[in-house]
């Protein structure tokens, strides 16, 4: 079901943790929907050195946080944040249909984690071009 | 390196055919494959075995061998129970009751109902999986036309009070059916005791083929047909008969029945042991359905903080088979009807797995569950952060 890349990160998964007074952390999803996934970045100068995160999912969730994490590093800010989920699908070898969200909530949370340092940084958020109709806060469960 | 060791725990889903069944079956692909609805002889050998195996059905079922009808499995029984019971009776009324912890040969065909204006009652369960007869019996009106509750959950093991709920139908007059499928060969049955007037099995899911499956249907049971033409099992049942698939039924299930408390008593002790190990061993975890009307191999537990999906992917990388009612599994987006039928709260539900213990398991395997399992849950529990919430709290 899943490509061999995807459950190389999934079994192997890279970035796994938390970092310590991280400057930027993003938390989505809901367990209700069974996927939470927080990212922590570490920005210095403008550029993403460091990017860990904690998943609570399924092999796709976990596999999607593990290549969002990689895909951000050493990238600034403005690169950063156009990783798209479907950038996070296709470094995976493909996603099921049905598991493309975990790409979607990868996405996200790194543009929350940014947006997050921005926040603290006395800076504008971004605002995501293409909002997904991903409706994890309104008790929902579809992307 | 040597073949990799699988551990097959995963006995609801599906089982393997016992050698003496395919030995049974064998001669009936290549020697005796005549249409038993032929006149020559070679033909004669099909029918012959037909009712040898429709015998040793009504003999396990306590019916007699014309309330056997063989079906293409367990999914077909049941919508010819249901869609059969409830288009004959049609001028009774249109009410038809049924319970949240259905199978989904069941619960969609009275979803399909439905929206054909039936009206449906779906009998809550209490949090062990189980139906209260009181409940049915409030939920009885003079339109109700058929009663349809399974006798063993597929997902939870959970053991409904069946001749209990039969008999309730019974006094009402009103059809009683059952899906079996997860019973046959755990639990006695006994149709007439247990008041049952209708009753699905199949095969696969006792050691027999995939793809074969029975209708027990009462004497007098007013009931239309499911599948039109030709006019095999005694006009009720249209299609050349699957006459290996049969002679394979008949040979399973009088082997899974032969001594059903020998059975029980063995896959019981190890599905115990690896049960209490697993509560044992790892802690935020907990039993969903009965403590003690559970199917004999069952085990299914719910681990917060994690996520059913992940867990079965560690255990099959350890050659372990095993079932979650997480959402990500199924292909939909909603956990496991049963276990929120049972009030499990759905972030836990997410996090459930089912281990179904069957013939081919020993105290070897469930050494080896116990030794990896805890392993698989807490690696992910580190990188889950619901459980770093949790510990944060509970400092």
């Amino acid at each position: 079901m899943y490509s061999d890349k995807v459950m190389d990160h999934f079994k192997n998964p890279r970035n796994v943790g938390e970092i310590d007074n991280a400057d930027g952390i993003g938390e989505v999803g809901n367990p209700v929907c069974g996927d939470i996934m927080k990212i922590f970045l570490k920005i210095e100068n403008n550029i993403v050195t460091e990017a860990k995160f904690k998943t609570f999912g399924c092999g796709a969730a976990i596999a999607s946080s593990s290549m969002a994490t990689e895909l951000v590093r050493g990238k600034t800010l403005e690169e950063a944040w156009e990783v798209s989920n479907k950038a996070v699908a296709e470094a995976l070898e493909g996603l099921p249909p049905i598991k493309m969200h975990c790409s979607v909530l990868a996405e996200e949370g790194i543009h929350k984690a940014i947006n997050d340092y921005r926040k603290k940084q006395g800076l504008e958020p971004w605002v995501e071009k293409n909002p997904h109709s991903h409706e994890h806060d309104e008790g929902t469960c579809q992307s | 390196m040597g073949e990799k060791r699988i551990i097959y725990m995963d006995h609801s889903a599906t089982t393997y055919v016992r050698k003496e069944v395919v030995e049974a079956m064998a001669p009936y692909y290549t020697e005796h494959f005549g249409n038993p609805s032929s006149i020559y002889s070679i033909a004669r050998e099909s029918k012959q075995a037909i009712d040898t195996a429709r015998a040793q059905v009504a003999k396990v079922l306590g019916a007699e061998p014309d309330e056997i009808y063989f079906t293409s499995g367990g999914s077909e029984s049941d919508n010819w129970a249901i869609k059969g019971i409830a288009s004959a009776n049609i001028r009774k009324g249109s009410h038809i009751i049924t319970s949240k912890i259905e199978h989904h040969a069941v619960l969609h065909t009275f979803g399909y109902l439905e929206k054909q204006g039936f009206t449906v009652t779906y009998l809550p369960v209490d949090r062990f999986g189980l139906v209260d007869p009181s409940e049915l019996e409030k939920a009885i009106t003079d339109k109700t036309i058929l009663i349809s509750i399974m006798y063993a959950n597929n997902e939870i093991g959970t053991i409904e009070p069946i001749a209990e709920l039969g008999a309730i139908a019974r006094n009402h007059k009103i059809p009683f059916h059952t899906d079996a499928v997860q019973a046959v060969g755990n639990v006695p049955i006994d149709v007439k005791a247990q008041n049952i007037d209708l009753l699905s099995l199949s095969a696969h899911k006792f050691y027999g083929p995939k793809g074969v499956g029975v209708l027990y249907i009462r004497k007098g049971i007013k009931i239309d047909n499911l599948i039109h033409g030709g006019g095999q099992e005694r006009r009720h049942r249209a299609g050349t008969e699957n006459i290996a698939g049969i002679v394979g039924l008949g040979k399973a299930i009088e082997l899974a029945t032969a001594d059903i408390e020998g059975h029980n008593k063995k896959i019981r002790a190890l599905r115990d042991r690896l049960m209490s190990g697993i509560l044992a061993k790892i802690p935020d975890c907990r039993l969903n359905g009965h403590p003690e009307k559970r199917l004999p191999g069952n085990i299914n537990i719910s681990f917060e903080f994690i996520e059913g999906e992940s867990m079965l992917l560690w255990l099959d990388d350890e050659g372990i088979c095993a079932s979650t009612g997480s959402a990500c599994t199924s292909g939909s987006l909603e956990p496991s009807h049963v276990l929120l039928a049972t009030g499990l709260p759905v972030e836990i539900s997410h996090g459930s797995l089912r281990l179904t213990l069957g013939n081919i398991n020993t105290d070897a395997d469930v050494d080896f569950v116990l030794e990896v399992l805890p392993k698989v849950v807490s690696r992910l529990r580190d990188m889950s952060p619901l459980y770093q919430g949790k510990k944060e709290g509970a400092k």
